[in-house]
């Protein structure tokens, strides 16, 4: 490999923020001025271009410091990690959180997704437009959803410097959000996690116990309130029986894709080849979905504490926590807790005094959804671009770093501590026997008490919605998030199983519950739809990168049409979301037409 | 790769498609199964010197029992497989494909897309006048090769062939993502100001015309180009010991091409930058 770095150099502030990170350079090799001994040595080969999967954490200090990524700063970075600077622009203009082009140093992000579009993002956006100015500093970006759904609309503020500065507003107004962005050092304290979890406190939650209860910076107080009993049973138990109570209990993946968990353990676990790893999705991009953000914010330690038990049981060493770039309280508090495991043995080379050595690595997304799906992850923690491998080999063969590799939502680890604690069988009677154990529902929109709830697999839609209070004139409910489906305010008996939605032809997903009023335009929302996944596509594959795109056009072509006017559309519409399910590489693609193709067949939306 | 002519003896998967019995070494793809029992099966981003990416998703076939179809260019046979090349659904895939690939694209130096369209009666033009174009303009910044990208797919063939494939070079990668994503350099510069050592590997596996040659993106330019009227004669490289095959395409009794044979054991079709474009001096006729 013959690196190519051209002649633009880093400023100061750049050098400095990407040897915060790396230490200084050594050599020249390494970007740093020429001494005699550089001429008599190279560096380079595997060794150094093994920490490429330093870039994206390498991109988020320069971005964190300067607010965007220069010339300069990028082949600097280069240099010090040994990658081809096209690769790494390539990386760069991947993710939204990025630019390579000069900008202010706050971003405010002022999501318009479903729930804060249904919440008036639009009048936020123009207000703070105008409150704001053409001059302000501030650059105004809209942003898909934000994960703060049950406070919509959202808006998040990041200023670049050192240290980066970010404050949320939600539910923002013009006033506050103005105020996130020019002075995010002082925004108001963020309302506790608990406020996003209605049942706070009642004693019959399972998943949801200890937020509002547990002091979620204190691993005294979480080891207080039944912390690490899961983790000392499964030393007792041991990797594979660990596993069989996983396989027994029929936890079934909570990310989407409701793949058997103990399965996916089983084979990654058998796997000869290693090391083995492990790495916890939260992602959390899914429109609609905000579980996993409020269970790391509420009970980190919980998480901290899940993983372990996960890699024990599979036999990995080192495990990947990849945290969605928008999420800056989730990723302060999780990293504290990894800290805090780790100074008193709960993390490290002898957990517990087991013997056993497990460490985690916290990675941060930067703007992606489709870092969601499982091999796009394992591709942007290796410092590649987000796209999705096709699959066979799968994860369990060759994952992270082309190694077995199990990977799981959060939501699906944190149900592991009940289920050693409780054992099986009697994790297995809650819920249906399709459906076990109890599931959150991230419920939003037109609702009076948006939030996380927590019900065993089985209530009702209805159910569901009447604890968070449905209000008059339902039009529509979007079960699943974007790559769901919508059902209709008469089908509210649907069971909130994966079996029960499967019948009813639709689908659980994550878990979004999202509902709309009749004040909520249906056209509209299904081109935000298609909006969405035209922005998030990857662009690897023809049918998703183009179809997307002619998806969005002919959903714009009849916002304002119904009947014979739009048949012509529609059709087109059907052909080419055939195809996008058809013959697209991954999940993305397949399902960009779901949630549409659910409003045309079940609600009628343009009759 | 099918240009490596010898190896260890594997053992035969058997499977079917469409309904016929098929038999191919371990390891080979439904494509390559596919091809030796003489089915047609389109293809564009695969590449017979490299892996395949499978981006394009115009070879898609069904499996028996796979939820979606599924890319014959990259996915292996199995023992058992149920393949089936021709049915409704698939030709409804790659029959999409090509309109979303020819209404976003031009796809009119991209050899066999013509007969394509037509025999999956594809109508690209019925995502209306306003559909969404690449509208780039060709890059025309140094005297050996023009990029093109207003015929780009996307396969992702230049990306490997440049990258960790064959050339090590690096200097070109996908930016941006989604519809907006593109071929380029860092920072989008001109090619001069890159990492490129001009040994025009990236042009030999561009399926579209996206990258060509200089001497023939002028002469197309003026109307002049002609292959019917053109020779291919394949030679030895004399510039140095490795001894590359070269393909020298004459018209008019000029060189307007450089290319060289995949199945070369040796090169599978990369050469550098004197034997691609060096040839100025065999024409200099004073
Ligand atoms: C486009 C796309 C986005 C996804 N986003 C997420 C996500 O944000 N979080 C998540 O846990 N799973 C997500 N998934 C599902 C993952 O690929 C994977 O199935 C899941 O993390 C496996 O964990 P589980 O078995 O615990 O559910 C996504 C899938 C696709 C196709
Ligand atoms: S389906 Fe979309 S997101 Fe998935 S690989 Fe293809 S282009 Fe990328
Ligand atoms: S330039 Fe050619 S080889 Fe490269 S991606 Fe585009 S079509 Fe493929
Ligand atoms: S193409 Fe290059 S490497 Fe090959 S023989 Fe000619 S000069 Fe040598
Ligand atoms: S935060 Fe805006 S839609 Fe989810
Ligand atoms: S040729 Fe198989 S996907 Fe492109």
């Amino acid at each position: 490999m013959d690196l190519h770095f051209g002649d633009s150099k880093p400023t100061d502030d750049e050098r400095a923020a990407v040897d915060a990170l790396f230490g200084p350079p050594e050599s020249s090799w390494e970007g740093a001025d020429r001494c005699d001994a550089d001429l008599r040595w190279a560096r380079g080969g595997r060794e150094a271009r093994n920490r490429r999967d330093l870039l994206l954490p390498g991109l988020h200090a320069i971005n964190d410091r300067i607010g965007w990524i220069s010339e300069g700063a990028l082949g600097y970075l280069c240099r010090r990690l040994t990658v081809p600077p096209a690769e790494a622009y390539g990386v760069a203009t991947f993710y939204a959180m990025f630019s390579v082009e000069p900008r202010p140093a706050t971003v405010l992000q002022v999501c318009t997704d479903l729930a804060c579009a249904a919440a008036g993002a639009a009048g936020l956006c123009a207000g703070i437009a105008s409150r704001l100015g053409s001059d302000s500093g501030v650059s105004v970006e809209r942003s898909p959803c934000l994960g703060l759904c049950e406070r919509a609309p959202a808006v998040l503020a990041v200023r670049a410097g050192d240290p980066v500065r970010t404050a949320l507003s939600a539910p923002a107004d013009v006033e506050t959000a103005v105020l996130a962005a020019s002075a995010p050092g002082s925004a108001p304290e963020e309302r506790p996690a608990a406020g996003a979890v209605p049942q706070a406190g009642d004693a019959s939650l399972i998943l949801l116990r200890r937020i509002g209860v547990v002091d979620p910076s204190s691993l005294d107080d979480y080891r207080a309130h039944g912390g690490y009993t899961a983790l000392r049973r499964a030393f007792a138990l041991g990797p594979s029986e660990v596993i069989r109570e996983v396989t027994d209990s029929g936890l079934l993946g909570r990310g989407g894709a409701a793949f058997p968990t103990g399965r996916k353990w089983r084979a990654t676990a058998s796997q000869p080849d290693g090391p083995h790893y492990l790495v916890c999705n939260a992602d959390e991009s899914e429109p609609g979905t905000f579980k996993d953000r409020v269970l790391m914010e509420g009970d980190p330690y919980a998480l901290v504490e899940a993983m372990t038990v996960a890699a024990y049981a599979v036999g990995a060493h080192k495990g990947y926590l990849y945290v969605r770039g928008e999420y800056p309280r989730a990723l302060r508090r999780m990293r504290h807790a990894v800290d805090c495991a780790r100074a008193r043995g709960l993390l490290g080379d002898d957990v517990l005094g087991q013997g056993y050595a497990f460490d985690i690595e916290i990675r941060r997304g930067a703007g992606a959804y489709i870092c969601g799906e499982e091999t796009a992850l394992f591709n942007s923690i290796e410092g590649y671009r987000g796209e999705p491998r096709s699959k066979p080999p799968f994860p369990v063969e060759k994952g992270l770093f082309g190694r077995p590799t199990v990977e799981n939502n959060v939501e699906t680890l944190v149900n592991v501590l009940p289920i050693l604690t409780m054992g099986a069988p009697a994790y297995a009677a809650i819920g249906t026997p399709g459906s076990t154990g109890p599931k959150l529902f991230c419920v939003s929109g037109t609702v009076e008490r948006p939030g996380v709830y927590e019900l065993p697999f089985g209530a009702t839609l209805g159910e569901l919605l009447t604890l968070a209070g449905l209000r008059e004139n339902l039009r529509a409910v979007l079960l699943g998030g974007a790559a769901g489906g919508f059902v209709r305010p008469d089908e509210l008996d649907v069971p909130l199983t994966f079996e029960g939605t499967r019948e009813a032809g639709t689908t659980l997903g994550s878990g979004v519950v999202m509902a709309f009023d009749d004040t909520v335009p249906m056209p509209r929302l299904l081109v935000r739809i298609a909006e969405f996944f035209r922005d998030e596509s990857c662009g690897q594959c023809v049918p998703c990168r183009v179809g997307t795109v002619r998806q969005e056009e002919a959903l714009h072509r009849i916002v304002e049409r119904t009947g014979t006017d739009a048949a012509d559309d529609i059709a087109l519409l059907r052909e080419v979301g055939r195809a996008m399910r058809d013959a697209s590489i991954c999940g993305l693609g397949q399902t960009a037409w779901n949630a549409v193709e659910s409003a045309i067949d079940r609600l009628g939306a343009y009759e | 790769m099918t240009a490596i002519p010898l190896g260890v003896p594997r053992r035969l998967v058997e499977f079917t498609i469409d309904g016929q019995e098929a038999r191919v070494p371990e390891g080979s793809t439904i494509l390559d199964a596919c091809r030796a029992a003489g089915k047609d099966v389109p293809t564009l981003c695969e590449g017979d010197t490299l892996t395949p990416k499978n981006a394009c998703r115009v070879c898609v076939v069904e499996v028996e029992g796979s939820r979606t179809l599924v890319p014959a260019c990259s996915r292996r046979a199995e023992a058992g497989m149920e393949v089936r090349t021709g049915t409704e659904r698939a030709r409804h895939s790659r029959k999409i494909v090509l309109e979303l690939l020819a209404s976003s694209v031009d796809l009119s130096t991209t050899p066999m897309v013509a007969e394509w369209i037509k025999e999956y009666d594809a109508k690209p033009d019925r995502f209306g006048p306003d559909a969404a174009r690449l509208n780039e303009e060709p890059k025309i910044d140094n005297e050996l090769y023009v990029r093109d990208y207003d015929k780009c797919i996307l396969c992702y063939k230049c990306v490997d062939a440049c990258g960790d494939q064959w050339q090590n070079t690096f200097a070109i990668s996908v930016s941006g993502r989604g519809f907006d994503a593109r071929i380029a350099v860092e920072h989008d510069a001109p090619l001069t100001d890159s990492a490129c050592v001009y040994c025009g590997n990236c042009i030999e596996v561009c399926p579209t015309g996206a990258l060509s040659f200089k001497s023939e993106f002028d002469r197309r330019a003026a109307g002049e180009w002609d292959e019917s009227a053109q020779t291919r004669t394949t030679t030895v490289c004399a510039y140095c010991g490795v001894g590359c095959n070269l393909t020298l395409h004459v018209q008019d009794n000029d060189i307007v091409k450089v290319t060289s044979p995949h199945d070369n054991p040796v090169t599978h079709g990369n050469l550098c930058i004197k034997g691609r474009f060096g040839y100025q001096h065999v024409q200099n006729r004073g």
